[in-house]
């Protein structure tokens, strides 16, 4: 009998064997994710975004997320939405329908100025130094630290503190650079890039986004910068970073998040993703390349992984 | 990571800070500052010298001074305007409707001298204010406005004077802007004086960095310094000392150059100023007001030129038609630019003013002591011009090759 109900029961445990290993493996994912991320709550959580220019749907219910002491790295074609996406949390373009969640609270994001109020920095691809100004007053333009010779008086620079504080910061990067008083304009441009990310950390962000970092950079300058974002990572922060170079996104990001022509097209941990299957996923031949799908439409809505 | 951050062309070495370091890294970095352009003072003058051993006379020091105030004075304005990027062609314009305004004020309608002035200022602040909003919220560019102004303004001034046409300044407190000598003790006490502070001042600073254990400069090169703008202050008193005393007006202009070197170097808004110049669009992302900035700067300078107009008619003791005409205009933006401000923004300092209008002063006064000819006159001057921003342009191209 006892037999008999095994026999009996041994199709159903196959089933339940299958979906039992099934469910482990993606718990095994999500434990896998939370022990990159170690928080719960992701610093930003965007749900359903959308964005219309015109004529043209820049993004299409987009899904968006990223934790603390986490790097995630935003990729996709041309045109597919990764710089309007940014420019949204950045507060530049307000999004036209979808939610966003910082820290878990909802929020909408009311302008560059906005963002910033909420502890968002962005470095843009043009980084946005005076090349005729030194280190010190770049970190801290727009927000020099004055002498408080009286209340209400204008007071002078107080170059002491922007220093030292210019070179704490600078040194907790372990950014390498002559001297906190060169000017911009003598700085290669992996130091270049180096300040603006150094900037970027000055007022304590919770979230910083990096358009490009890498770009336009050897080698070396290259390397310099990424090890920069990985000590960002250290440092607790949350990093967001747009790259066309999967190889430089691959070196230095948890996850990978992938765009195509507006839509969101899958996220990825890179130790579970090979560099032909996050291009899959940018050019919407999933798992392969063009040529193994010779039958299939390029514009073939993606799958979520 | 760390064998590149270890790569020694990331790393470059900052030279010892002695005054020879000092000295071989800017030349390294073809950064020379000021040096050019007092090379360049230094030649003229002993030309001139050897061609007329009356040139470096006291009495003509001192005249060669107060001649050239007013240029000095608005060229300080220019220069603000040219850190920002921009240019200002209403300097002269603008100088000599303010000095009409003040002419009419205190002698058709019998102000007083200080009312009189402070008139002129308040015009040119008005008009300063009219262009910099004209620049920046209906967004016509500087040069056209400042244009506009140039024709305009000329004709205003003829509209302020009236048929008279020239009126001659009486006012006491108005000549004596330029007829006031301090000779004796209290200017040589006020000379050692400001060298006094300002040695207090640079030793008080070093000091401050060295509490919060940042890199500071040898005390050699410091002491250096303070022993190089000691001479030069006691020197130049001695020279005016030598001829009538220091001269209210080389007060003024000293005044003023302190004040805007203050504001241009040690205040937010100065750094602002040169963010605008240097990257306009950075210094908007970094939340500078720049459209406020831009104002600010077009109002104080059509407020210097105002001033300048001030000097310059009571150096003539007269104001007239031609008041701030003429070649007034060009030889304040060739002063600032001989000082060594980059007409691209971002570079440069108020000193350069005081500089460039002694070169251009010096030039001026040394032909006139030779007795020479009009157009020899123009050429020189025009090919001392042309030598000082084809000097700023190698420099500039020597910058760039060494990746600064």
């Amino acid at each position: 009998m006892q037999h008999g109900s095994g026999e009996q029961i041994a199709p159903h445990c196959i089933i339940l064997t299958l979906l039992y290993n099934s469910i482990s493996t993606t718990a095994l994912l999500i434990v896998e994710n939370d022990m990159t991320t170690a928080n719960a709550t992701p610093v930003l959580e965007m749900r359903g975004i959308s964005k219309r220019f015109g004529a043209v749907q820049a993004l299409q219910n987009v899904d968006f997320n990223v934790y603390a002491g986490e790097v995630v790295g935003l990729v996709g074609d041309n045109g597919a939405g990764k710089s309007t996406l940014v420019k949204c949390i950045a507060g530049i373009h307000p999004i036209d329908s979808g939610t966003i969640q910082f820290e878990g609270r909802p929020v909408t994001i009311n302008g560059p100025k906005g963002a910033v109020a909420l502890g968002i920095s962005t470095v843009y691809q043009d980084l946005a130094l005076c090349d005729n100004l030194d280190v010190v007053a770049n970190l801290y333009l727009g927000r020099e630290e004055i002498h408080k010779i009286a209340p209400g008086v204008v007071g002078t620079i107080d170059e002491v503190k922007m220093e030292k504080r210019a070179i704490s910061v600078l040194r907790g990067l372990s950014v390498s650079i002559p001297s906190v008083r060169t000017l911009i304009a003598s700085l290669s441009g992996g130091q270049r890039q180096s300040v603006a990310v150094a900037r970027s950390v000055m007022w304590k962000p919770k979230l910083v986004l990096l358009d490009e970092p890498t770009a336009a950079l050897g080698v070396a300058q290259t390397r310099q910068v990424l090890d920069l974002i990985a000590r960002l990572r250290e440092q607790g922060l949350a990093v967001v970073i747009i790259s066309h170079n999967l190889e430089d996104v691959f070196s230095v990001a948890d996850r990978i998040t992938v765009l195509r022509l507006g839509r969101f097209a899958g996220t990825f941990g890179v130790r579970d993703v090979t560099h032909e299957q996050v291009v899959g996923a940018i050019t919407g031949a999933e798992f392969g390349t063009l040529e193994s799908y010779p039958g299939q439409p390029l514009m073939e809505e993606p799958k979520t992984v | 990571m760390s064998t590149m951050l270890n790569d020694p062309r990331l790393i470059g070495k900052e030279p010892e800070g002695s005054l020879l370091g000092n000295l071989r890294r800017r030349l390294s970095y073809a950064d020379l500052g000021q040096l050019p352009v007092l090379l360049g003072l230094a030649l003229i003058w002993i030309v001139f010298q050897w061609a007329n051993p009356l040139f470096l006379s006291p009495g003509n020091l001192t005249n060669l001074l107060l001649q050239n105030v007013a240029i000095g004075i608005a060229s300080i304005g220019i220069t603000l305007v040219l850190l920002l990027g921009e240019i200002d062609l209403s300097v002269g314009a603008v100088s000599g409707v303010c000095a009409s305004v003040m002419a009419v004020e205190s002698v058709k309608n019998g102000w007083p001298g200080p009312l009189a002035v402070l008139a002129a200022l308040a015009v040119g602040l008005l008009i300063g204010a009219l262009h910099g909003f004209w620049i920046t919220k209906l967004r016509v560019p500087a040069f056209i406005v400042t244009l506009a102004g140039l024709l305009g303004w000329q004709g205003v001034q003829l509209l302020v004077l009236g048929n008279t046409g020239t009126i001659n300044l009486r006012d006491p407190f108005i000549t004596g802007l330029t007829l006031t000598f301090f000779p004796g003790l209290w200017a040589w006490v006020a000379c050692i004086v400001f060298v006094a502070l300002y040695a207090v001042g640079s030793f008080w600073e070093r000091q401050q960095r060295v509490a919060a254990e940042l890199q500071v400069s040898s005390l050699g090169s410091l002491i250096a310094r303070i022993v190089v703008v000691g001479l030069g202050v006691l020197l130049s008193m001695a020279v005016f000392n030598a001829d009538r005393g220091l001269p209210l007006a080389v007060v003024i202009f000293v005044g003023i150059l302190v004040i805007f070197s203050t504001i241009t170097k040690r205040t937010r808004f100065g750094r602002h100023i040169y963010a605008v110049g240097g990257n306009a669009e950075a210094a908007r992302r970094a939340s500078i007001n720049v459209d406020s900035i831009r104002i600010a700067v077009f109002t104080l300078c059509s407020l210097i030129s105002a001033l300048a107009g001030v000097m310059a008619g009571s150096r003539l003791l007269a104001v007239n038609q031609s008041s701030g005409g003429s070649d007034f205009l060009l030889n304040t933006i060739a002063a600032a630019v001989i000082g060594g401000t980059s007409l691209f923004g971002g570079r440069g300092t108020v000193w350069a003013a005081l500089l460039g209008a002694l070169v251009i002063g010096s030039i001026a006064n040394g032909m006139d002591l030779l007795a020479l000819e009009s157009p020899i006159k123009f050429l020189i001057t025009g090919g001392v011009l042309l030598a000082a921003v084809t000097i700023d342009a190698l420099v500039r191209r020597r910058r760039v090759a060494v990746g600064r």
